[in-house]
């Protein structure tokens, strides 16, 4: 049967999306016959100027326009296209396209997605009480609110501490001028509230992972990074062997029903050897590829989950398989971009 | 003494910890020592090894053993 994804977040820069590899992996399933349909912010995304990624690709409203225009587009795109499934990428559309799902899935179009519950219990401002409800290891925490509450919850801590903010970026700070200076950087571009995150050394690894909703897990693959980018992004990685990764992710699904691609943060500690979670991110990682080409596509399992299919969850995946990212230009010639630009498709 | 279980390493001397994805790159000497243990030698039959495929005195190959085996448990290679 032939079938129409529509899959966003096609920026494919240093600090990329998932929506390229989501579509890589999508295409290289043996049951994949159709066209893939990609939705950008911007006109400058690189995954519409690259071939064989999308058939064509539409411009969406930013999130902070609305779910009102959010839908409006969709609406107009799915009368042009005829939208089987749609796989949103980025954490920050996620609330908005849960929220219009119902809506989507009498269009026709049907989607794989958390539920609101999941987004919310898994925040960064109430990991700390995730990990004591489940009893599961998270480095110590304190949510800001204001200046006042930086002043004392920093004082209760022991240097370094990192900075984060409630969705993006993370500041490893030493003295308490570098804590004030990102805490107003942060606070500048996302807002509060600010999180005060106790500072473990140890290696880092991640879990790519799918839950059905009902505490099952369909796949699991860990990675551990080999280069990290100074925007903290992986540029290598490798997939690992480590049963202690996965349990944890197992774990998580079960307990909160996970539904949808999550990406596990897990920190294993040099001073005692334990595994810390550090971030819970409520969509399919940008390394996600690798998870295709180790033996387990889970892309392509979420498409099927969103088209009601029952999905057996993948055992095992092959170890050792790396991935390196690669930069390179792409031409194309002023037309193009003006096509975008005047009309908002591709 | 016996090797991690998630420890692979190729004939070229490339060895790859597959719990943690670290990688090590072992020198003539090193890739030696690591298939003797691998073939389960204790040291003193290492030592003898390593004197008869390698032109060095007792001294010296105990010493390589001795330095390599450190570093292999400071890696945490070794159950």
């Amino acid at each position: 049967m032939k079938i129409k994804i529509a899959v966003s977040g096609l920026n494919n820069t240093d600090n990329p999306a998932p929506g390229v590899p989501v579509i890589r992996a999508i295409k290289n399933h043996p049951d994949f016959e159709g066209e893939i349909i990609g939705l950008h912010y911007d006109n400058l995304e690189p995954g519409i100027y690259m071939e064989d990624i999308k058939s064509r690709s539409y411009l969406i409203p930013y999130p902070s326009e609305g779910v009102d225009n959010l839908l409006n587009r969709l609406t107009q795109i799915h009368e042009k296209e005829k939208i089987d499934v749609i796989i949103p990428t980025l954490d920050s559309e996620l609330y908005g396209f849960i929220k219009i799902s119902d809506k989507l899935n009498e269009m026709g179009i049907k989607t794989f997605l958390p539920t609101y519950p999941n987004l919310e219990v898994r925040s960064k401002d109430k990991l700390w009480e995730f990990g004591k409800k489940y009893n599961i290891n998270v480095p110590k925490t304190e949510i800001i609110n204001s200046l006042q509450e930086l002043n004392s919850s920093a004082k209760k801590m022991k240097y370094p501490i990192v900075v984060k903010g409630l969705f993006y970026e993370a500041h490893v700070c030493h003295t308490f001028d570098q804590v004030e200076v990102n805490y107003y950087s942060i606070l500048n571009k996302w807002g509060l509230p600010i999180i005060l995150q106790e500072y473990l050394v140890g290696d880092e690894y991640n879990v790519a992972a799918i839950g059905d909703g009902d505490g099952n897990t369909i796949g699991a693959v860990a990675m551990r990074k080999l280069y990290i980018t100074d925007k903290g992004k992986g540029w290598a990685g490798v997939t690992i062997d480590d049963n202690n990764l996965i349990n944890l992710t197992h774990d998580i699904i079960r307990n909160i029903k996970w539904r949808s691609g999550l990406e596990v943060e897990i920190l294993k500690r040099n001073e005692d050897g334990k595994y810390y979670l550090l971030e819970i991110n409520s969509r399919l990682p940008a390394w996600v590829y690798l998870t295709q080409q180790a033996g387990q596509n889970l892309p392509y399992a979420l498409v099927e989950l969103a088209l009601g299919k029952p999905v057996k969850p993948f055992e095992g995946y092959e170890i050792g398989k790396m991935f390196v990212r690669c930069s390179y230009d792409l031409i194309t010639d002023i037309k193009t971009f003006e096509k975008l630009s005047i009309f908002g498709e591709l | 003494m016996k090797l991690q279980k998630y420890l692979a390493v190729s004939e070229s001397g490339f060895a790859f910890l597959s719990n943690t994805g670290d990688t090590f790159i072992l020198n003539n000497t090193a890739n030696f020592i690591i298939h003797q243990i691998q073939q389960g030698h204790d040291e003193e039959t290492i030592v003898e090894n390593l004197m008869e495929n390698y032109d060095v005195d007792k001294i010296t190959a105990e010493k390589d053993v001795n330095d390599f085996i450190s570093q292999i448990k400071h890696f945490d290679l070794v159950e």
